[in-house]
């Protein structure tokens, strides 16, 4: 409940601006939501980092199975390793961490965490956040839940080892790492909870005078369907979470069915649980979830692509419209994902149907934000690169979603790397494209200094090649029937010889993908120390964050008085304006 | 700059920052209890038998009085708000204080319940019905206490603000309020779905 | 697999039952469907980036794209995935689910997945399954814990990581598992389904084709065709080599195969022997994973 006593005394403290805070207040336990922000995005950033080194690890392991792990196979020790080999035990717990990490603790919090809590107030002339204790709250409840997903590593029998899904029974029998894992994800649970209430709040309450809903930027838009999914479907993975922990700590047989026998040992539990009970808690949450990681990168791209075409978004209302019926489409589409699970025909009739719906509002975005070219004025610096090549990527993974949806053609696809294929197209070269596209163009609002256009390209065009190389030859093991989680990459099946060797291609552009992340490690950091200095409205862009003074720091408060609204938030080339561009508070 | 709308509602949406927040933390927490609830209802269709709580033990006549003791502290919670709104401080300290004796004594009733089942034998893993029982009253028990946290606090060291700003500690208790009538709610619907039906 | 469906190289394992053409072709067709508005979008897109480059459009229009080609094109979208949904996917799936063969017609196999191992269990010429108790559930000799003293036992088969069956006739699958969820996926017969601890699924299909010699035991070593059975549902350490083994018999080859294997009453109770049943040491499975009949 500390929703109750929220903000009374911060906004007491920051009543006078000239009030100083000292060194924790202001960059630790800091309560200004571009501090915060900034907080996110570092976490989620070396989260991301670290889930993409763990799948390193694996591919090696996919690529030359049961050959020692050069060099770092030491690491994992001689429990998990021995001799540098990786074990099947382990590859399981990479596999499901780097499932859990990327999703709940890298993208999420950069998508939501960082780029929400940074841009949302700024974009609607905000203050701040409406709770700042609970913005604050958040990160941190955040980031224990990190500590703890880390810290299960360490667990008697390692991490979590039952895939991001954790179905039970297996999850139910596995070691102390899923209890850990539970724990971890109450946390974080708990903190998207804060999190989005916050910035339902904000959106509703905070917009400067004028900022209509039809006014607000379409990145606003998403982020405010975002936190409805976040607040509404996470409850069910929070109940599925307590349910399992009774499970695991008071012996309860929730997801145990009576009779199971174990290594030829009957199970001495009640028994009288189902397993799927927990795959319609888990994909209740997941499927919103992954909506959750792609809404944020809509709105990134809608951004970049008006201010770098030079012109309105086409169909900024349908796009609006769109976005908002998806997000209540996704409570309503989750048992895609079951379809294997002995489904009659009413229930899978459904969810086929509710499954091509939903296909419907991604098409209507993507066509828009696709027609807004026309007519266009088009720069093609790094963030407009990568917000374009967002649009095919986007649209490989999302048209291979059209036959998982199908019940019918998901019988052969179903757990194959055709999966896996579709769902990296959305959430790698798809989001983490989108990422990077908000880092580059915001990044000068962020400092006051803008990236090195040369490294930025570099680092475009070799991610393109590479991140294309490793999931482009997913969809042709997977069509020709490799399961995916397998330890040796299927080489022990007969109808995965034909396409075995992809493997190596795929492993090989996975470690290429992630040398071609230098140029981007190298220019972030060097661009703060010695980028190019620029004025506050450096893309000559219209929303109002550029309208707040740039920092560092941005002044707390981030406005010296908050705009008044007169006008819609892409008024580019505005027949009869002197300039290309009419930020919104102008007249 | 102070944050707008903290304490006075904003003229659009007729809503102050906190009561919004409250509202929307309720959807999910009914989302929660909602998945627990269709837990209950997947576990009990999928059963071959499914035993009354009252066949089990479960003490009817104590649970009856426990729901008559959170329904008055729905009413006394309602009304310490309705005497700030009076600007009797005295009245509300006497109902706020009311509501955390009624607090107490469900949970204290709770306990002997508890205690009463775990003699018997009936633990968690006794059953599928006494897992559910546990985990719905034993969550349920924490909200309540979480209540009785914000509830103790603002009737002790937060009414301090009362004498600063006292629109937002009226605030504060009529968005209390809001929580305590939806954990009284929970409970009303619990109380049924476990000892009678 | 090189076969191409309307045109299209899906890369798909070769198509041995009767329901597996259909399947493939409603992929195929779901793909044209896909490439179609890959392209098509693709060009407009290529096109306008070309077009409205800032070098050769200095100033962007204010309006842009004019007129409803966005609509057709979406409305275009929606008919397709309708025509796919009613005339393809609802009524492939009802026959999956719902046309089960009666017990009478078919051939009746139990088919339980456990950690990490698939038993099948035949009812014998009597077609009664025999009773069976978990309590009776023995690690080597009794994976399935069948009551031997029930008479409707005395002639049931068992085998472990191998599934024997005719070609031409309907075959049905009781499905079930022991401990964790698995998924018993048959490539060649587009058969895939999570065998799931307390439920017994039923699945049906008809093998349209005989297994080739080539690609039967013995000397079905990893990298030849066999045909094999394998497990589609992470299930613990060794589920990557949760690995089984399958032959269609032409009805002759099933009826010796069946006679070969009926239990004679002597050795009832003698040890199941597996060939390799999945193990827990870590190298990558090179021996085949098929076992010997249980006799
Ligand atoms: C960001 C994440 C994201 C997104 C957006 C989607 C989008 C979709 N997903 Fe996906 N999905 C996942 C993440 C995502 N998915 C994940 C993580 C899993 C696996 C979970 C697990 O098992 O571990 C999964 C699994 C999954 C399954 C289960 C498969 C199985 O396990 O057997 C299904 C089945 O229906 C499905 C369907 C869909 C559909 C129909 C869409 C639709 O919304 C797609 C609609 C979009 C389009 C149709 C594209 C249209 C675009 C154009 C027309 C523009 C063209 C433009 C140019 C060419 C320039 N997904
Ligand atoms: C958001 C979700 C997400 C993302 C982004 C990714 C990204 C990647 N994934 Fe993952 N993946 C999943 C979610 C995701 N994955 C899930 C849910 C599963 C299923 C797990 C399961 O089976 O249960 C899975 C499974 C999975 C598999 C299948 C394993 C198996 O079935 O056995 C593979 C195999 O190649 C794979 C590979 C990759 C690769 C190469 C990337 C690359 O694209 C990664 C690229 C990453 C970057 C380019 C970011 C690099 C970071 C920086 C540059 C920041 C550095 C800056 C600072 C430190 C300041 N993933
Ligand atoms: Cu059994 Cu995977
Ligand atoms: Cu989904």
């Amino acid at each position: 409940m500390a929703l109750v006593d929220e903000h009374a005394p911060h906004a007491v403290g920051h009543a006078d601006d000239h009030h100083e805070l000292g060194f924790w207040e202001k960059y630790v336990f800091s309560q200004d939501h571009k501090v915060i922000g900034i907080q996110y995005a570092f976490t989620s950033l070396l989260f991301l980092f670290f889930g993409f080194t763990l799948m390193m690890f694996m591919r090696w392991q996919l690529a030359f199975p049961g050959r020692p792990l050069p060099i770092l196979g030491k690491i994992f020790g001689q429990t998990f390793a021995p001799g540098g080999i990786m074990l099947p035990e382990l590859y399981n717990q990479l596999g499901a961490m780097h499932g859990t990490i990327m999703v709940f603790l890298g993208i999420v919090p950069l998508a939501v965490g960082a780029f929400g809590n940074y841009l949302v107030p700024l974009q609607i002339g905000a203050p701040d956040m409406a709770f700042p204790k609970l913005n604050m709250a958040s990160y941190w409840t955040y980031f224990i839940g990190g500590v703890l997903m880390l810290g299960s590593f360490f667990a008697p029998g390692g991490a979590a080892s039952s895939g991001w899904t954790s179905y039970p029974p297996l999850s139910n029998l596995a070691g102390a790492g899923q209890t850990v894992w539970l724990f971890g994800m109450l946390a974080l649970i708990i903190s998207s909870l804060l999190g989005s209430t916050n910035f339902i709040v904000t959106i509703v309450q905070l917009r400067a005078p004028g900022l209509t809903w039809m006014r607000l930027p379409f990145f606003v838009w998403a982020q405010f369907v975002t936190s409805f999914l976040l607040l509404l479907a996470f409850p069910a993975l929070q109940a599925a979470a307590v349910l399992q922990m009774m499970d695991r700590i008071f012996g309860t047989s929730f997801f145990l069915p009576s009779g199971l026998v174990v290594s030829g040992q009957v199970l001495e539990v009640s028994g009288g649980g189902s397993p799927l009970l927990w795959q319609h808690l888990f994909w209740f949450l997941a499927h919103p979830e992954v909506y959750v990681l792609i809404l944020p990168a809509f709105g990134i791209i809608a951004e970049v692509i008006a201010n770098n075409t030079r012109k309105p978004l086409w169909g900024y209302k349908s796009m609006v419209y769109s976005i908002s019926f998806l997000g209540f489409m996704s409570f309503i589409v989750w048992a895609h994902h079951m379809f294997m699970t002995g489904m009659g025909t009413v229930m899978s009739t459904f969810f086929q149907t509710t499954t091509m719906i939903i296909s419907i509002p991604s098409v209507v975005v993507l066509t828009a934000l696709i027609i807004s070219l026309w007519g266009g004025s088009i720069r093609f610096n790094t963030p407009m690169l990568f917000a374009l090549a967002f649009l095919p990527m986007f649209a490989i993974g999302g048209l291979t979603g059209l036959p998982l949806g199908l019940a019918p053609t998901d019988i052969h696809l179903h757990d194959t790397y055709y999966v896996i294929g579709h769902f990296h197209y959305v959430v790698a070269p798809g989001t983490i494209f989108a990422m990077f596209a908000g880092i580059y163009y915001w990044f000068p609002k962020l400092t006051g200094r803008k990236m090195s256009e040369l490294l930025g390209k570099l680092h475009f065009w070799s991610s393109f090649l590479f991140i294309n190389g490793v999931f482009m030859p997913m969809f042709i093991q997977g069509l020709a029937g490799v399961s995916r989680r397998l330890y040796d990459g299927g080489m022990a099946y007969s109808h995965a010889q034909d396409v075995l060797h992809w493997n190596k291609v795929m492993s090989m552009s996975a470690w290429g993908l992630a040398l071609a992340q230098l140029p981007f490690i190298i220019n972030l950091f060097w661009s703060m120390a010695k980028g190019k200095k620029v004025g506050d409205n450096y893309w000559d862009a219209t929303t109002l964050e550029w309208a707040a003074t740039t920092s560092p720091p941005l002044a707390h408060g981030n406005f010296a008085e908050i705009p008044t609204v007169v006008r819609g938030p892409y008024d580019y080339s505005l027949p009869g304006a002197p300039v290309d561009f009419v930020p919104q508070h102008r007249g | 700059m102070e944050i707008p709308y903290t304490s006075e509602t904003r003229p659009d949406t007729g809503l102050y920052n906190a009561k919004l927040g409250i509202w929307l933390f309720l959807a999910s927490e009914v989302m929660l209890f909602g998945a627990l609830f269709s837990s209950y209802i997947l576990l009990r269709t999928g059963a071959p038998v499914w035993p009354h709580g009252r066949d089990l033990g479960l003490n009817v006549p104590l649970a009856t009085l426990n729901t008559m003791i959170l329904i008055g502290s729905s009413v006394t919670i309602l009304l310490s708000w309705v005497s700030l709104r009076l600007h009797d401080v005295k009245k509300f300290r006497l109902y706020m204080g009311l509501t955390l004796l009624c607090s107490l004594g469900f949970l204290v009733i709770k306990y002997f319940e508890y205690m009463e089942k775990i003699h018997h034998g009936h633990l968690p893993s006794f059953n599928t019905f006494f897992a559910i029982y546990f985990t719905l009253t034993g969550l349920h028990g924490l909200h309540v206490i979480g209540g009785m946290v914000v509830n103790g606090y603002l009737w002790g060291p937060g009414l301090k603000l009362w004498h600063k700003d006292p629109q937002r500690f009226t605030n504060r208790v009529e968005v209390a309020g809001l929580y305590w009538h939806f954990v009284d709610l929970v409970w009303i619907f619990l109380f049924p779905t476990l000892y009678l039906l | 697999m090189q076969t191409t469906n309307y045109g299209l190289n899906l890369y798909l394992p070769e198509a041995a039952s009767t329901h597996a053409t259909q399947l493939d072709n409603l992929t195929a067709l779901v793909h044209w469907f896909m490439l179609a508005m890959f392209v098509g979008w693709g060009l407009f897109f290529v096109y306008t980036l070309f077009r409205f480059r800032k070098g050769r459009n200095p100033v962007a229009s204010y309006e842009g794209a004019k007129g409803h080609f966005s609509t057709y094109g979406e409305a275009g979208i929606v008919l397709v995935e309708v025509i796919l949904l009613v005339a393809f996917a609802v009524p492939i799936w009802a026959n999956r689910v719902n046309d089960l063969p009666a017990e009478s017609e078919a051939v009746v196999v139990r088919v339980v997945g456990e950690q990490f191992a698939w038993n099948v269990h035949y009812p014998g010429p009597d077609g009664v399954f025999g009773r069976t108790d978990v309590k009776l559930i023995q690690t080597g000799t009794n994976p399935l814990g069948i009551d031997r003293t029930d008479s409707a036992a005395q002639d049931d088969i068992t085998t472990i990581n191998q599934l024997h069956l005719p070609v031409d006739r309907k075959v049905l699958i009781h499905l079930s598992s022991k401990d964790v969820i698995h998924s018993l996926y048959l490539p060649q017969m587009r058969v895939k389904q999570d065998a799931i601890p307390g439920m017994v699924i039923p699945i049906w299909f008809e093998a349209s084709k005989v297994t080739p010699e080539e690609n039967t035991l013995p000397g079905c070593a990893v990298g030849s065709k066999c045909w094999e059975i394998a497990c589609a549902q992470l299930c613990g350490i060794t589920h990557y080599r949760m690995r089984g083994f399958y032959q269609i018999h032409d009805a002759a080859g099933y009826e010796k195969w069946l006679a070969d294997n009926a239990p004679a009453p002597a050795v009832m109770a003698a040890p199941v022997v597996p060939v390799a049943p999945a193990t827990t040491e870590p190298a990558p499975a090179d021996a085949p994973t098929a076992g010997a009949p249980t006799p």
